[in-house]
């Protein structure tokens, strides 16, 4: 820690958070810095998204602290936390675009839900956001017709037309192709270097991530197990970190599901089907 | 023996659980309902949302409520001249007909169609709104879903549906008209003076809107809450759809044998 | 924007015929004539037997309905039958020794009060009792009638 002087912009405090008898989280404490790219890493189900529904008030932890801005976002008012809703962006790993409405519509929606602003206005700001993700040509389109790519940069477009001071990426890169992934890459390093955005990217794409990350969390099993600069990440050379980083199949992580030992697996088949032509016979 | 006990245990284990699960979906339910009734008065005030579910709910449906009030009326005058005849008081099967539509048949096929047809839709797009995360994003957006996504649909099912059973009872008594005046040669004056005597406004018409009423607010809680519990997977929305039907149709004749208890007797 | 006028269209098109099968349903279906705003006055009379007369049920002026009955109850002082109806404003000089008799519309029909107005000068007025009743004919009563009276012409 220590790399910002600044109060952080989000805090998560002694977080602990379950879903049935699973524990998600387990006493998670990090904090976000203003104006910075940061990576929340780790393997698939280890409740990234979960974290993120968490600090935009979606989900209430079981117990632990989340500020934002300086706020608990889960004591606040209702009414409280759709304001602060409007400081956030958040980019879901579908785009989550309304199906009914067209490109336009959808990035123009927060602006004439929450603003009284003229439509000249609003076309004018759509355009703008529309032309910094490349997709000005597309406005006319229905989500459907768009690709993976594009649906989430149109989210993207939407993500900012409220000029919120944070966003969140839900697994942006899953499931793309690699000049779709330098796209999006691209595009989170620049919106947060011209706009000013604190951004949290929550994935387990190690290279695309740690390309633009300035700071990165692992969690894993609930617990945070490593935190600091990407140097700092990638300078770890063992344990579970090293494995994650580099993509290895064994380490701290095994390859096999927890399970009895094969050997005695095998002679319970074994004894098993001895039992049945007992039985049978 | 132990396995026995541990069956014991087990099904008691499952018991309990259910139990508990039951009564947690109830109070999930009733807290969801109330939510989205307490987002309906702001939600009237959006004109352009509700117009546009009043649409997909009401217009939408005309075409098979017009259809199946025609063939209704049809059959029931075709049936009811049958019997009638042998008593010699064929003019009265326009009251019976009339009767049977504004009392009952009316409110309860226009509402089981509607569940079919509207409901299941409902339950449907709200399901897949979930999957595809647009309610959250949505949130995110500092929406509230009660009053973008669910408060509309709820009034827009109220609205629609007592309006289609109004068309769907008009069309029957059109059809009975058809066919007994048109082609079994009822006497016309007859057929319209008897009904016009026998069917009273209060008892039989207004109970009758009262029931779709009733019926609407059902269908629309119904369909509602099984796409906002809907697991959000493609199985999970393809069961909550059929639970919608399965459930507001039963709903729909329970509930019309309670009223008409009520209201008739 | 052409989308938004579609919508319009149909909703407006729909709206406009459920209110035509209202009004079909109001005026061609049912009896909706207005009773209710219809200024109307209370009277009521007693019958030693109603039949089967219901709520509800007409009362007729030479055939024509100028009335309903509102409410059937059996009056404690007597054991009468009290039937009371509301009779149209329009129809409020009704001599006070007007008479009223359960009838029946034809051999199987519904039952219904017919007045029978008489000579008075003084009318009936709002919460008056018509006094000459005619109950309502039982046919079991009518055959055991006609029996006694086979029986003491033999």
């Amino acid at each position: 820690m220590g790399v910002n002087t600044e109060k952080p912009l989000i805090e998560i405090k002694n977080l602990t958070f379950s879903r049935g008898n699973r524990k998600i989280f387990d006493d998670i404490t990090l904090s976000i810095p203003k104006g910075k790219i940061t990576a929340i890493m780790g393997p698939s189900g280890s409740g990234k998204t979960t974290l993120l529904k968490l600090i935009a008030g979606q989900l209430t932890p079981d117990s632990g602290e989340i500020y934002v801005l300086g706020e608990n976002v889960h004591t606040v008012s209702r009414k409280r936390i759709y304001q602060l809703r409007r400081k956030m962006g958040m980019l879901f790993q579908s785009g989550a675009l309304l199906t009914d409405l067209t490109v336009f519509d959808n990035v123009a929606f927060p602006l004439r839900e929450h603003t009284k602003l003229p439509e000249s206005v609003i076309s004018a700001l759509v355009l703008m956001k529309l032309q910094a993700v490349g997709l000005r040509g597309a406005k006319a389109l229905m989500p459907a017709e768009l690709s993976g790519g594009m649906a989430r940069r149109v989210a993207l477009a939407r993500g900012i037309a409220l000029d919120p001071e944070m966003i969140f990426y839900d697994e942006p890169f899953v499931g793309q192709d690699p000049i779709t992934m330098g796209v999006l890459v691209e595009l989170i390093q620049k919106l947060n270097d011209s706009l000013g955005l604190t951004s949290v990217v929550v994935s387990h794409d190690v290279d695309e991530v740690l390309s633009i990350a300035d700071y990165v969390c692992v969690i894993s099993e609930g617990k945070l197990i490593a935190e600091g600069t990407k140097d700092q990440i990638l300078q770890e050379s063992t344990g579970y970190v090293n494995q994650f980083v580099n993509g290895l199949a064994d380490g701290p992580v095994p390859f096999h599901f927890p399970s009895d030992s094969y050997k005695e697996d095998l002679a319970k088949l074994s004894g098993m089907t001895v039992n049945d032509s007992k039985g049978s016979v | 023996m132990a396995n026995a006990r541990q069956k014991i245990q087990s099904l008691c284990q499952s018991t309990g659980q259910s139990s508990i699960e039951l009564v947690a979906n109830f109070g999930r339910g009733t807290l969801f309902i109330l939510g989205v009734l307490s987002a309906t008065p702001s939600a009237l005030l959006r004109v352009d949302l509700l117009l546009k579910q009043l649409y997909v709910a009401g217009v939408q449906s005309l075409p098979i409520i017009l259809m199946a009030g025609l063939f209704v009326g049809m059959v029931l005058s075709l049936q009811g001249y049958n019997v009638l005849v042998d008593y010699n008081s064929e003019e009265a099967v326009g009251t019976m007909t009339a009767l049977s539509l504004v009392r009952e048949l009316g409110p309860v096929v226009a509402a089981l169609l509607f569940a079919g047809r509207a409901g299941s839709a409902l339950t449907a797009e709200i399901g897949l709104m979930r999957s595809t995360e647009q309610i959250s994003a949505l949130e995110m957006m500092a929406i509230d879903p009660l009053k973008y996504i669910y408060a509309p649909r709820f009034l827009a099912v109220l609205i629609s549906l007592p309006m289609l059973t109004l068309l769907f009872t008009a069309l029957g008594i059109l059809g009975g008209y058809l066919i007994s005046v048109g082609w079994l040669g009822v006497d016309e004056g007859a057929f319209w003076s008897q009904m016009h005597s026998h069917v009273d406004w209060h008892d039989d018409v207004m109970n009758g809107i009262i029931k779709s009423v009733a019926f609407a607010l059902l269908i629309a809680v119904i369909a509602l809450y099984q796409g906002f519990n809907a697991i959000p997977t493609s199985e999970g929305v393809s069961g909550a759809t059929t639970r919608t039907v399965v459930h507001a149709s039963l709903g729909v004749l329970a509930l019309d044998f309670m009223l008409t208890t009520l209201m008739f007797n | 924007m052409k989308r938004q006028t579609k919508i319009e269209i149909g909703v407006g098109a729909f709206v406009l015929i459920s209110l035509l099968s209202l009004a079909v349903l109001a005026f061609q279906v049912s009896n909706f004539t207005g009773w209710k705003d219809r200024p109307t006055y209370q009277v009521s009379a007693l019958f030693d037997n109603i039949g089967g007369l219901k709520v509800r049920a007409p009362i007729k002026l030479s055939g024509v309905v100028i009335g309903r009955i509102t409410s059937i109850e059996v009056d404690p002082a007597s054991f009468k039958a009290r039937v009371s109806m509301k009779i149209d404003q329009g129809f409020n000089e009704l001599p006070m020794d007007t008479s009223a008799s359960i009838l029946t519309s034809g051999l199987l029909g519904d039952q219904y009060i017919g007045l029978e107005p008489g000579g008075d000068e003084e009318v009936l007025m709002n919460g008056d009792e018509i006094e000459m009743t005619q109950s309502a004919i039982v046919l079991e009563e009518l055959i055991g009638q006609f029996l006694v009276k086979f029986g003491e012409g033999e």
